[in-house]
């Protein structure tokens, strides 16, 4: 019953909409970043490698290829007010839950199959 | 207004801020706290208001008689000090609205219990190497006096023993919200004691002055 009421609290406070994605999916996460007074719209966009469930603190990491061949991951928190909204451009087929393995990988090998359906 | 209230800490989460910043809580439901017994300097010797909190079942027959003017079988009785008890009314009920949004407070409760436990948990000593020739003094608490003189060790030295289920204090936290339906309070950062653990939560002392 106590763990009903802390999840009901937690359960204001959830995203009335998220789209559905999971590891292997490219998303591009619109986030507000605040710079001093002013506050902007940042887009991230690359693969899920992973995302991990946990009720108001349910959060994924996104991977990007920046410049120069740079590795850049990101994580953020799926229900806070400061991500705008999440796009899906890109379903991708993965045989895993946890795409670590990317991180080793370059190029071409690093592509992801995508997933018509 | 009633300066501290008892409560039970029901867990931990964590919310968002108007700016996104996520704050971690723990949810603390206090009350509803009925006023028990009115204690005045007159009759007493000094002025407190005695609280009482949750139901009980199995009450002998003073304590159901101590409960009967207060309407409640209440479990856990406490008092709280306060200087005006001429507010306060025998069988009067209390709710979580005398706190309000962003009040600091103190909260009071039964630490976990840990056991028997070293010096390295207990004190926080460093213990001895783990390599160079050493056995048995990986957590070893050390020397604990010197030889003939005194011939004895102090008394007060740190050394093993049983930990936690001691009463701890925890300063000036803030509230950050207050669910006054349900009874709750939002208390930034963490509560001493296990999850439905007994916690009294009472105006900051030292609150700082804004």
């Amino acid at each position: 019953m106590v763990a009903q009421l802390i999840r009901s609290i937690e359960a204001e406070q959830f995203k009335a909409e998220v789209p559905t994605f999971g590891p292997g999916d490219t998303v591009r996460v619109h986030a507000r970043v605040v710079e001093g007074t002013r506050e902007r719209v940042q887009v991230f966009e690359g693969v899920v490698i992973r995302r991990r469930d946990g009720g108001i603190n349910e959060n994924f990491t996104v991977r990007r290829i920046a410049s120069h061949g740079i590795g850049v991951e990101r994580t953020f928190l799926l229900h806070s007010p400061r991500i705008d909204r999440i796009e899906v451009p890109r379903r991708g087929r993965v045989r895993r839950a946890r795409l670590y393995y990317l991180r080793g990988l370059t190029g071409r090998a690093a592509r992801i199959k995508e997933r018509r359906t | 207004m009633i300066d501290g209230m008892l409560g039970r800490k029901l867990g931990m989460t964590q919310i968002f801020d108007e700016t996104g910043v996520v704050h971690p809580v723990t949810v603390v439901e206090t009350g509803p706290c009925v006023v028990t017994q009115v204690k005045t300097p007159d009759k007493d010797g000094y002025s407190a208001v005695q609280l009482g909190f949750g139901l009980d079942k199995r009450l002998n027959q003073p304590e159901r008689g101590h409960r009967q003017a207060s309407g409640f079988m209440s479990r856990t009785l406490r008092e709280v000090r306060t200087d005006d008890v001429a507010e306060f009314t025998v069988g009067q009920v209390l709710k979580a609205d005398v706190f309000a949004d962003g009040e600091e407070v103190d909260v009071s409760g039964t630490s976990k219990g840990k056991g028997f436990q070293g010096g390295v948990k207990r004190h926080g000593f460093a213990g001895g190497p783990k390599t160079h020739g050493q056995s048995d003094r990986l957590r070893a608490p050390g020397s604990i006096g010197s030889s003939a003189t005194p011939g004895r060790v102090f008394k007060g030295l740190r050394m093993a023993g049983h930990m936690g289920s001691e009463r701890v204090t925890v300063q000036n936290l803030r509230i950050l919200r207050v669910d006054v339906e349900r009874n709750l309070l939002l208390i930034e950062g963490s509560v001493p004691g296990p999850n439905k653990g007994l916690v009294m939560v009472r105006r900051a002392v030292k609150a700082k002055k804004r």
